[in-house]
């Protein structure tokens, strides 16, 4: 048995969003009676921490603390439209959205408050921790709950706010393909160093060091998530995944997890990670969509990896032991490690 | 306002609300809701791949125990849709409930509702199908060769776009800069159909309410389009529609699709009972879409100094039987198709081509994962026919701000030439002093 190593790279690129059609969201955002804050919307959470992050951009916004902020999300009787959560869109159309609909609120808030603290509206704020202060003045200041009862039961008035981000419909030109298919593109690169043996044909994938470039990690720990889910499925991807195994051929296609094959614990790498922070210019915070993007580097570098190890390019996925053998048959050795 | 300030709450690792629920089983999921008197519904599927319906029995389902009724095509008000329609785009193409054929394996032919979930399968199964086999296409190229089966009502395999027969993209003359070149490098790539494989499959609870509407427990990745489709095929006013979602056991792409709500909404109305319409994961696997497996050929002109200065790319997705999102996915696709390179000249044609397979549509990175596997290992097979470094070759023709992307479209706010230093430096790879000096803004463009 002989071990062969290789190292392969890529880099990708992935848009923001896309644009068929027009591509708005709408937020609502309101105040309860105690100061608590709603934000209103039918995006819809995948499992990813959407509602989280959400929470955490109206909250940035109203200048209110993050367990205050709740999100009501998935209903048509009650939510404004969104298009849904899918083109890496969720966090950057429903952010700026909840962006604008806060600051609307916001500005309700500290109306009503300049009124209580008799005070001008543009000399408060607020201090994150759930109240308001009048600028240099550190012992003039009323709650954000004071605030909202004031609101609701002496001067009558509505501590809310709307909100949209839409990226307008862009007609593409049939004969060139000009158009305009995105807000922002994040990127990424990924360093994959790959184990073959020679005998079995099985490729294990040692590491996969990967640098995303991202705009701002608005929740890092759901970043986190999204690297290590997108590295795993990425890897999936490469080199165990297929509903066809004879592609295209129909034979053998697989009907539950048994028969369809993807990588456990044990088979997972190292995955380290660099996060670059360079702010988009019309993210919500600077944020680009990171969603789909981190299942795409790992899978051409681990291509790359394994075409470095066994001298030869396997370009038909996945890469399966049988397909590895194939090609050795045909290869030089790179480089030998016993 | 405050962005010019610290942030308070954005850049912090809040735990995420619902993962104490998702870890503990507490989270309610749609196969978690029921009603009383609710009824299951499953469908019968096409057994062959292609086929002509001469006739469907439903005499041996009618006897099994609990049976409630079955839908055909006859029942759907607008039975042959496409889901784009709301964006305009033409022509409909799939149908609910198949009509007088069947062009995929497991397509669907008609919905049994029964009292129990084990008796609509029961009754799904004795339903007597009339088939006769047609001939049938798998592969792409196969499909758009002169005589392949046609597998569209339209007549060809391939989707129109504005009158082209493939997504077209235009930048420069790659054919003569191609003809100018020193080297020409080519590659073929294939991607693999995927299974989105959420933990949780496709479904829905649809309830009929007193008031005349219906309220659809979905979860859907899209709560407005599936509403408004649904609404669509069923012939009814939006507003009779309520959809509830909103919580999902992982979509990636797949749940986008709108197969499941119209059918239960419809069997609801019928039946006047809740009904429940969840995938098993066979029907997850074989039955919904996948990611298509794109065929990719790229071939590129290359100076001996290792400059690409063209490059050329046919792709044949495999949108399997009916469009769904592919027409779409086949357009994110051109837009992506070189790579995020900046090369002088490029031309692009995406074939978005039908085949008697099971349908393809939206999943993660869906066009740009295609293009990026792609274009990622031409690089390298450049690098190696050259015998350039593949880290200098992909820095050297990395996009900058101010460059244009074929498309047309400037690059402003990109940041790649940072990444691919970072994942350097990360991996321990050291680049040479000229690459570690260059930016993503070393491009004079005029911008501020």
């Amino acid at each position: 048995m002989t071990l062969l190593r290789g190292r392969g790279m890529a880099a990708v690129n992935y848009p923001t969003g896309m644009n068929l059609g027009g591509d708005p969201t709408q937020a609502l955002v309101h105040a309860t009676t105690t100061g608590a804050f709603v934000i209103t919307l039918s995006s819809v959470d995948l499992g990813q921490g959407l509602k989280t992050v959400l929470a955490q951009i109206g909250a940035e916004t109203l200048g209110v603390p993050f367990d205050t902020v709740m999100v009501d999300t998935g209903d048509s009787d009650t939510g404004p439209h969104c298009m849904g959560t899918f083109a890496s869109r969720a966090t950057h159309r429903a952010g700026n959205a909840i962006i604008q609909a806060a600051e609307e609120a916001r500005r309700a808030m500290l109306d009503v408050a300049a009124e209580e603290l008799e005070a001008a509206p543009e000399d408060l704020d607020t201090d994150g921790e759930g109240n308001i202060v009048v600028a240099g003045v550190p012992d003039k200041r009323i709650s954000v709950m004071d605030v909202a009862l004031a609101a609701h039961f002496k001067q009558g008035r509505t501590i809310s706010g709307r909100g949209l981000y839409m990226k307008p419909k862009s007609d593409l030109d049939p004969e060139t393909g000009a158009m305009d298919p995105d807000s922002t593109e994040a990127h990424a690169c990924t360093v994959a160093d790959v184990e073959v043996d020679t005998e079995t044909g099985q490729v294990r994938v040692l590491s996969l060091k990967s640098a995303y470039e991202i705009g701002k990690a608005l929740n890092p720990a759901l970043v986190e998530g999204q690297i290590t889910g997108g590295a795993w499925m990425g890897m999936s991807h490469a080199l165990y995944e297929t509903t066809a195994p004879y592609y295209p051929a129909l034979d053998h296609s697989p009907g539950d997890f048994n028969n369809y094959l993807m990588p456990g614990a044990a088979e997972l790498p190292e995955i380290e990670s660099t996060v670059l922070e360079m702010a988009s210019a019309n993210g919500p915070f600077g944020a680009k969509g990171v969603g789909e993007m981190t299942a795409n580097s790992p899978i051409p570098a681990i291509a790359n990896a394994v075409a470095d190890a066994i001298g030869v390019q396997i370009t038909d996925l996945p890469i399966t032991p049988e397909k590895v053998l194939r090609a050795l048959e045909q290869a030089e050795p790179a480089e030998v490690v016993l | 306002m405050n962005h010019a300030k610290p942030f308070n709450v954005i850049g912090r690792a809040h735990e995420r609300r619902d993962g104490r629920g998702h870890v503990t089983g507490t989270t309610v999921y749609v196969d978690d809701i029921g009603f009383p008197r609710m009824c299951y519904l499953k469908m019968v599927r096409n057994p062959l791949v292609h086929a002509r319906i001469r006739g469907i029995d439903f005499s041996e389902a009618e006897q099994v125990p609990g049976f409630v009724t079955a839908l055909t095509a006859r029942d759907v008000p607008k039975n042959v849709y496409t889901i784009l329609c709301l964006i305009g785009v033409e022509p409909d193409d799939e149908p609910v409930l198949a009509e007088d054929r069947v062009r995929y394996r497991g397509e669907q032919i008609a919905a049994v509702v029964a009292e129990t979930e084990a008796a609509a399968a029961e009754a799904a199964a004795k339903v007597r199908l009339d088939l006769e086999e047609l001939p049938h296409v798998l592969d792409v190229e196969e499909a758009l060769a002169p005589g392949a089966p046609v597998v569209t009502h339209w007549g060809t395999n391939h989707f129109v776009y504005e009158g082209h027969h493939c997504r077209r993209l235009r930048y420069g003359d790659a054919e003569s800069a191609r003809e100018r070149a020193d080297h020409v490098v080519s590659g073929r790539y294939q991607m693999s159909p995927i299974e989105h494989a959420p933990v949780e499959t496709t479904g829905c609870v649809a309830k009929p309410e007193a008031d005349g509407r219906v309220t659809v427990y979905t979860n859907t990745q899209a709560i407005y389009f599936s509403l408004d489709n649904t609404a669509l095929i069923l012939g009814l006013p939006p507003h009779r529609l309520h959809f509830v979602g909103g919580t999902v056991g992982g979509g990636f792409g797949g749940k986008v699709d709108v197969m499941v709500e119209p059918i239960a909404a419809l069997a609801a109305m019928r039946t006047g009972r809740p009904v429940k319409y969840m995938y098993t994961r066979p029907e997850e696997m074989r039955i919904s879409s996948t990611r298509s497996a794109a065929r990719i050929y790229i071939r590129d002109g290359v100076m001996a100094d290792g400059t690409i200065v063209s490059r050329e790319v046919t792709t044949y997705h495999d949108a399997g039987a009916y469009s769904r999102h592919s027409p779409y996915g086949c357009t994110k696709h051109a837009a992506n198709a070189a790579g995020p390179y900046t090369i002088p000249n490029v031309s692009v044609d995406v074939h978005c081509v039908y085949t008697n397979r099971q349908p393809s549509s939206a999943m993660r990175g869906f066009g740009v994962t295609e293009a990026s596997f792609a274009v990622e290992m031409q690089m390298d097979r450049v690098a190696r026919e050259l015998d350039l470094d593949p880290w200098e070759l992909r820095l050297h023709h990395a996009y900058r701000n101010g460059d244009e992307r074929p498309y047309r479209k400037r690059t402003e706010d990109a940041s790649l030439v940072e990444a691919i230093q970072a994942a350097a430096t990360l991996a321990g790879v050291e680049l040479a002093p000229e690459l570690h000096a260059m930016s993503s803004n070393d491009r004079d463009w005029g911008a501020e």
